[in-house]
């Protein structure tokens, strides 16, 4: 199994255990093949100079393969080398060492950073890919197999057959033998390259797809062709449900994001009949309350900083409920019943709150910074990243979802809140405080907006027109699913996620989003109270 | 009797004294200063581009007034705010110039506000100048391109990619903003493929709208384009959706030694809010890099660094970036500087007529050129690689500088159009 593709080699380093013990295994491998030491000619010859030129130096000092070169080349790939005329140092925790042996070098201010260009940096992870074969440890062995099928190079021959012939473990050895046939798919035989080619169907990976579709479009003869034409064939249907997943999720992800965006709506327009066109504005309250515990964490605390969205989440769900009581204290107390005025107030009050943030923070977007642990993604399948962000997003959207069904259905707050939605006057009766209520269910909604800019912070950019952007959306969901119905604006989030992407899959982002427009108008007509309705009769109109 | 007379003549020399030195002062006055408007988003979708190039010819005015100004006269500054809005970009470009009385206008971004601004100017006959790279098949007697023709950006660096140093990609994704840039941009990037070779198959265009975030599905439509063979990914994407793009590239893990990146309006102020560390590699094509090492550049960077820290501007006071469109417009100002010295008025006619020919020391190394006809300058063609301090290493340069050939030779027609404004 892979590691997940984010962890990067050199974080094997973090433990001097680890590196010793690959130090040793190099140093085995220099033995067996004979090694010389790293010179200062040859690190400036890698250092500075035309690419191809420092390619040379660097095949030559892959055959020597000893401890010095190594380190050199693991601080070139981490940018930790500088050069100053013919001098060459590395740098590590602030001190410089010589490349050479390692002692410590004074190093002057004015050493240039050493830079190298993509084509330098592909050779040098190919070749400390090559020298990691005979690491003691199976997942750094591995990693390296694996990175050696993607760049396969004959001059790496030698070193894959003695990793062959000294590996143990079976799935690294199956990786290498793909490694090896990667390289034989273009050798000058024909008889290896059909060999090679019914090898490689078995590694149904993207990397391996790339390698055979390069071959087929320089292959001569007929049988080879055809038998990576079947390869191909055999390693896209494996490859063809890892797409699909794809797809799933990426809508999944952005129904996530509608069910988030829609669902305070759903509580203020659905089960108030409260037309909140600021509803966008409450989200950006929220995304900007993510933005300033951010600060906050950054200057005084630093050290928790990665934990600041957790922070976040309760600031911007009571900055947002604020801001909503005050708005429904304020301006729509007064205007329930009449939903053509709460549209306009609404509407200036959605200005209202953007120019204040513009005011008060800039009219240009804030940096909202990903905590360490949102950034990147986990691979699944060979062809299918889920990154961190989203899949945060998902679970997070649920918990929403659940924590809001269980205040409808279970709590004393949510008993009241049906009561006032279906019989107004009769819940009146019954001795439910009707205006507190209006407030607290105006409040929540307003939260939960609150907490869906924070969401946003996280995958958008976060600037005053933030709320713009999604205020349509958020509408769309609610009146597609049924006004009343929570469960209606989930299935409809969710539907148009997946619609929306599985569109752009075939038409592109433009042409999509009018698509589902035109689809939902259309859907409105045939059946204008949306996915579920309220069934039974309601004594208001 | 004699009295009343002197009384009246005296308060008559009094009167003419007085209203003789008002009318002597009223000119001076009117004629102080010379107006200079400024036409740059400062809040939506481009903000994040423009507002530095606003507060880059503040700074090249506060400069020039230093100096004593030009016709002895200080320059004014008139800053309006078209809000990332196309349709309000012209009516503020009319307010500039009938209302404020500007002698020239320097702004625009997206070729999209150009073309809204262009027929106000060509009909009052005002004077603009546009400092960002854009598509050509435009070249208007009232405006000086300070930016990049495409064969000065997008055709060298589909160059760059081809060759074994770029990663010699034989597959194109060419993805966008939806708007006139990147889909004429994108044209030109197809006929010159095709004049290579590159079957209409291995060529892939995708477009979405401004302000656009969830790039998920496209990214994971570039990775599967790139199974099919050795990809490249040119990106003429504009404004704040390049962040959520480049954070979607460093999620989905596709490295520019994989899939080069070379985006055409990404330089070090666009790259500022993004982590740049897994983004390493991926390229930009621009005529000044902030990091190229030359006296020039350090004068202009440290000059930029003191301005920002000076009048506290929002990002720039900690960490000063300069880019290619604010070397274009500070370029842009001081050469019409020169112009209207040279003309000995800020007529716009007689400065058109003067900036034939200007040249400038330009941060970018060389001694910059106003062509003599075509209204554009002589630039040279940088390629950079992101470095993870969202710095640019600078991986291939043009020998020398490049004239602008603003009527493509790859879009049919074009070999009739004449290489300079159509007389009016």
């Amino acid at each position: 199994m892979s590691l997940p593709f984010f962890v990067k080699p050199n974080k094997m380093f973090s433990s001097l255990r680890g590196l010793k013990r690959w130090v040793l295994g190099v140093c085995l491998l220099s033995v067996a093949l004979g090694a010389q030491a790293l010179s200062m000619a040859q690190a400036r010859g890698m250092a500075v100079g035309e690419t191809d030129a420092r390619l040379q130096v660097l095949n030559q000092v892959l055959q020597q393969a000893d401890a010095a070169s190594v380190a050199f080349l693991q601080a070139l790939t981490d940018d930790r080398v500088k050069v100053l005329g013919d001098t060459v140092w590395l740098v590590r925790d602030g001190q410089s060492f010589s490349p050479v042996d390692g002692s410590v070098q004074p190093m002057p201010e004015d050493a240039q950073d050493v830079v190298s260009n993509n084509r330098m940096r592909g050779e040098i992870d190919a070749a400390l890919a090559a020298l990691k074969l005979l690491s003691p440890d199976k997942a750094v062995r591995m990693q390296a197999a694996q990175a050696l099928i993607k760049e396969p190079d004959a001059a790496k021959a030698p070193l894959i057959a003695k990793a062959l012939a000294n590996e143990s473990d079976a799935s690294v050895g199956q990786s290498l033998r793909w490694a090896k046939a990667a390289m034989d798919i273009s050798s000058p035989n024909t008889a290896t390259r059909a060999r090679a080619a019914q090898d490689l169907a078995q590694a149904k990976t993207p990397e391996v797809q790339l390698l055979l579709n390069q071959q087929w479009a320089q292959e001569g003869d007929p049988a080879v062709k055809a038998q990576i034409g079947a390869a191909l064939r055999d390693i896209q249907a494996a490859l063809a449900w890892g797409e699909r997943w794809g797809v799933v999720f990426t809508g999944l992800s952005l129904g996530s994001i509608l069910l988030l965006v829609a669902l305070g709506l759903a509580i203020t327009y659905g089960l108030m009949g409260v037309i909140n066109m600021a509803h966008g504005e409450l989200m950006m309250v929220g995304a900007y309350a993510t933005y300033v515990v951010q600060g906050l964490f950054r200057q005084y605390l630093p050290g928790f900083f990665d934990a600041y969205l957790i922070a976040a989440l309760p600031v911007s769900f009571f900055t947002a409920a604020m801001v909503g009581v005050v708005l429904e204290r304020g301006v729509l107390r007064h205007l329930y019943g009449r939903p053509l005025e709460t549209l306009l107030a609404t509407w200036g009050i959605s200005l209202m709150l953007m120019q204040a943030v513009r005011t008060i923070f800039g009219a240009q977007n804030v940096a909202v910074e990903n905590p360490s642990w949102m950034s990147g993604g986990v691979q699944v399948l060979a062809n299918l990243v889920l990154p961190w962000n989203r899949l945060f997003i998902v679970l997070f959207a649920l918990l929403v979802l659940a924590a809001m069904a269980l205040l409808i259905s279970q709590t004393r707050l949510g008993l009241f809140v049906r009561g006032v939605t279906q019989n107004r006057a009769m819940a009146s009766c019954m001795g439910v405080h009707t205006a507190r209520i209006d407030t607290t269910a105006f409040a929540l909604g307003s939260g939960i907006a609150g907490l869906a800019g924070c969401a946003l912070s996280q995958v958008g950019n976060v600037g005053p027109d933030l709320g713009q952007g999604y205020i349509v959306d958020a509408f769309m969901v609610v009146v597609l699913g049924g006004v009343g119905q929570l469960a209606g604006t989930v299935y409809a989030a969710l539907g148009l996620g997946v619609l929306n992407k599985l569109l752009e899959g075939w038409t592109g982002a433009v042409l999509a989003k009018i698509a589902v427009l035109v689809f939902i108008i259309v859907f409105i007509q045939k059946r204008p109270q949306g996915l579920f309705a309220m069934k039974g009769r309601s004594a208001e109109a | 009797m004699f009295n009343r007379r002197g009384h009246l003549k005296s308060l008559a020399f009094a009167a003419a004294v007085v209203s003789g030195s008002l009318i002597a002062v009223q000119p001076v006055f009117a004629q102080e200063t010379i107006k200079v408007g400024v036409l740059h988003s400062l809040s939506g979708t481009m903000a994040i581009s423009e507002t530095v190039l606003k507060d880059t010819v503040l700074m090249a005015i506060d400069e020039i007034n230093a100096k004593g100004g030009v016709l002895g006269k200080k320059l004014e500054p008139v800053i309006v705010d078209p809000a990332s809005n196309w349709p309000l970009f012209a009516e503020k470009t009319k307010q500039l110039l009938t209302q404020d009385k500007v002698s020239v206008i320097f702004g625009c971004w997206t070729s999209v506000s150009r073309k809204s601004v262009l027929p106000v100017v060509e009909e009052l006959n005002g004077l603009l100048f546009y400092p960002v790279q854009y598509e050509g098949e435009e070249l208007s007697k009232n405006v000086f391109y300070t930016g990049a023709a495409p064969n000065q950006q997008a055709i060298p660096a589909v160059d760059y990619l081809m060759s074994k140093d770029g990663g010699g990609a034989k597959r194109w994704v060419l993805l966008g903003t939806d708007y006139v840039y990147p889909r004429t941009t994108n044209k030109i990037l197809r006929a010159y493929l095709k004049s290579k070779g590159v079957k209409d198959s291995d060529i892939d265009e995708k477009y979405t709208p401004f302000g656009h975030s969830d790039y998920q599905t496209i990214v994971a439509d570039v990775k599967k384009f790139a199974a099919g063979g050795k990809t490249a990914v040119v990106s003429t994407i504009n404004g704040d959706s390049n962040v959520p793009f480049y954070k979607e590239l460093g999620n989905a893990g596709l490295k520019a030694k994989d899939v080069p990146v070379v985006a055409f309006s990404v330089g070090e102020e666009e790259l500022r809010g993004v982590d740049t560390k897994p983004l390493v590699g991926h390229l930009a094509a621009w005529n000044y890099f902030m990091s190229i090492k030359n006296p020039a550049n350090d004068e202009f960077t440290k000059k930029w660094g003191a301005y920002a820290k000076a009048k506290n501007i929002a990002g720039h006071k900690d960490k000063p970036l300069t880019n290619d469109p604010m070397e274009a417009t500070y370029i842009g100002i001081n050469m019409w500087k020169q112009a209207v010295e040279k003309a000995k008025s800020t007529d716009t006619d007689k400065v058109i007529a003067a900036m034939a020919g200007q040249t400038f020391k330009a941060p970018s190394g060389i001694t910059s050129k106003m062509d003599e006809k075509n209204h554009h300058l002589h630039k040279s063609v940088f390629i950079g690689e992101v470095k993870a301090d969202g710095q640019f290493n600078v991986v291939w340069k043009t020998s020398g500088p490049v004239k602008a050939k603003p009527w493509s030779p790859y879009i049919e027609g074009n070999d009739k159009k004449p290489d300079e404004p159509a007389k009016k």
